[in-house]
């Protein structure tokens, strides 16, 4: 990251240049703030259409002949097939309390980052084909045909939307900006524009189960080298079982907890958390990844890759599914999964075999989220705990996008922090729970050719950071989503330098007393904890 | 695909530099891509790293946990900055002829 944050704060609100009708991307100019296209190997693999070698750069894109016969079809079938799709596009009324509530807005100060007027790049050509107005008066009434350069538009906005849907909690008709990104998304796939940061892991996950092509044996080697981690730090010896089938539960986590820092502290939380309560539960080598990507894609490929999840309950037999700390993993299984592969009526309605808590809520997906669960027994007591050795973390947390507004997953969290930590300080209410703001990096956008765009978009989350750790001396940002694991850091070290990102089970697992255990001086990342030994049983 | 070349060594890389087809790696190369990475000379202390890394991914096919890499090489994180200023993923892993991982990373 070339500019510094003085230089990145020089951003211009009030929209100038030319009018908006004019679809102008210079790509040349605004490297940092585009992701490279997807591989040609990675679209073959999927069988989607048009793979090539093209750069955003090149003046041919190298779109099929008939592209503009392909994408008006295209969007006639979507607005037949998704009401709320041809909702959404009729509905708004351009009244601009979307405008500054986009991380991107505010970070860049392009207009073309509110929320209105991205959405409005695809209405204006909804408008033009498909509406009378449209078609009789033309750019009277905002509308515009669907040019070569509306389509470099597109593609260099709709990939500038991390689909987190704070612009949705302001809008008075309820509009969820994030269909609308993903319907110009689905279109632009149609064509062969896509990301290579979202494909790729589309691609390893249909070969390999995970985002990052991580195969069986590997999946093994890294769990038992993370339990050969936990036995040295706490004296205990794990070994989770993996494809087991007739366990109880199917634990289903996003593959970076068991590749990447910090996620990887969070994954031994969880270890620790099972091996205390004697959980009855088996990992998955073929549903090696909760994320989903599809998202980012397609209706499709959300329903191929959710999919997977559920046939592995089914081959298994386990009674219902429990899921970690992944972000949009909750989307896809909270508000879409039911519609494209539901009701998952082979499975039991979840039910705590520790608390006998039945999730009710969870009656048509059976699955269930770490922190409900979590919370839960610590409602009920069922977990010893020395909140002392996480005394050198002061800790905030930042509300994921989409367990936060897609899920409504606001207490939770909040009670197992406190719940396992003495030190605990929110970030100003604008920008937590339903308000919390974007990492800057969801959404396939968290690669770092996109890094200008990832810094812009991070600033109002980076500025609440530097806020709690001004006034509080927060030095932990907490998250229960791996794309904040893999994002933040670079985030609060652009912005508030000082903070770490942690998991919140990496906390469960730091504070847990367990039965036999070596005493601990040292938390799981081998950081000292402030308290000696001794006393950390009291 | 854009193609690196420096004296008789050719290979096509990615957008950042990363070897497009891992599988032509050899020490040649190596040494053409640690130039990339503002490594001049790689010394043995480098070659454990490059080794280790080549080594895992040819028998699992990805790059290993970053803490796996320091605990098996002895090197704790700062020596391998030290030794590859990009870091052990963008550094270390490209001079390996590993490809980029993809994902929550």
């Amino acid at each position: 990251m070339k500019k510094t944050p003085d230089e990145l704060l020089q951003a211009e609100w009030s929209p100038a240049g030319p009018d908006w009708l004019d679809p102008t991307v210079d790509f040349e100019a605004r490297r940092g703030s585009w992701s490279y296209p997807a591989a040609p190997k990675n679209l073959k693999y999927l069988g989607f259409p048009n793979p090539r070698e093209w750069s955003p750069t090149d003046a041919d894109w190298k779109l099929p002949d008939d592209w503009q016969a392909i994408l008006h079809r295209g969007l006639e079938e979507r607005l037949a097939k998704y009401r709320s799709l041809r909702l959404f596009l009729d509905i708004c009324v351009r009244c601009g309390a979307c405008a500054d509530k986009c991380h991107f807005f505010l970070g860049s100060g392009d207009p073309k980052n509110m929320p209105v007027l991205r959405a409005e790049l695809l209405r204006s050509v909804y408008r033009k084909d498909f509406t009378t107005a449209g078609k009789l008066l033309g750019g009277l009434a905002g509308a515009r045909a669907l040019t070569p350069e509306v389509l470099k538009e597109w593609y260099y906005y709709f990939y500038q939307c991390t689909e987190c849907r704070r612009c949705s909690v302001f809008c008075p008709y309820g509009i969820d900006t994030a269909e609308i990104t993903m319907a110009a998304r689905e279109l632009l796939n149609l064509v062969g524009l896509n990301i290579n940061w979202v494909m790729e892991p589309v691609a390893n996950c249909h070969r390999t189960g995970n985002h990052l092509g991580i195969q069986p044996h590997t999946f093994k080697d890294n769990i038992e080298f993370l339990c050969d981690e936990l036995a040295d730090a706490t004296g205990i010896r794990i070994a989770p079982s993996i494809n087991r089938k007739g366990a109880e539960l199917l634990f289903v986590v996003p593959s970076a907890d068991y590749f990447a820092d910090p996620g990887i502290y969070t994954f031994m939380g969880y270890l620790l958390l099972f091996e205390q309560l004697g959980l009855d539960y088996t990992l998955s080598a073929y549903v090696s990844e909760g994320g989903n990507f599809g998202l980012f894609t397609s209706h499709e490929t959300i329903k191929r890759l959710n999919y997977k999840m559920y046939a592995e309950a089914k081959r298994l037999g386990v009674k219902w599914i429990l899921g970690g700390e992944c972000g949009h993993m909750w989307r896809v299984v909270h508000q879409y999964m039911d519609t494209l592969n539901g009701p998952a009526d082979f499975l039991e309605d979840p039910v705590s075999p520790i608390t006998g808590t039945r999730f009710d809520h969870a009656a048509s997906t059976r699955m269930v989220h770490i922190c409900e669960f979590t919370a839960d027994l610590l409602q009920h007591g069922k977990l010893k705990l020395d909140k002392s050795r996480n005394d050198h973390l002061r800790l905030t947390f930042h509300d994921s996008c989409n367990p936060a507004r897609a899920v409504g997953l606001l207490e939770e969290p909040r009670q197992v922090i406190r719940g396992v930590c003495n030190h605990f300080f929110e970030m100003p209410e604008n920008t937590i729970r339903e308000q919390t703001f974007c990492c800057g990096g969801g959404a396939g956008l968290g690669n770092d050719e996109n890094m200008e765009m990832r810094m812009r978009g991070g600033l109002p989350r980076g500025s609440a950071v530097a806020h709690v750790r001004d006034t509080h001396g927060v030095n932990q940002l907490a998250c229960i989503c791996a794309i904040d694991r893999a994002t933040l850091p670079a985030l609060v070290e652009y912005w508030a330098p000082g903070v770490e990102v942690t998991g919140v089970h990496e906390l469960v697992g730091n504070a847990l007393v367990m039965e036999g255990e070596t005493p601990r001086t040292s938390d799981l990342r081998g950081r000292p904890m402030l308290v000696p030994a001794e006393a950390s049983h009291v | 695909m854009a193609t690196f070349t420096q004296g008789d060594v050719s290979f096509a890389v990615d957008e950042d530099g990363f070897m497009a087809e891992p599988e032509k790696w050899d020490e040649k190369i190596a040494l053409a891509l640690a130039g990339t990475e503002g490594v001049e000379t790689l010394t043995d202390d480098h070659w454990k790293v490059v080794n280790y890394l080549r080594n895992y991914f040819l028998q699992f096919g990805v790059a290993p946990m970053i803490r796996k890499l320091c605990k098996e090489t002895g090197f704790d994180l700062k020596t391998i900055y030290a030794l590859f200023p990009s870091g052990p993923a963008k550094g270390a892993c490209k001079v390996a002829g590993l490809p980029k991982p993809t994902g929550c990373v």
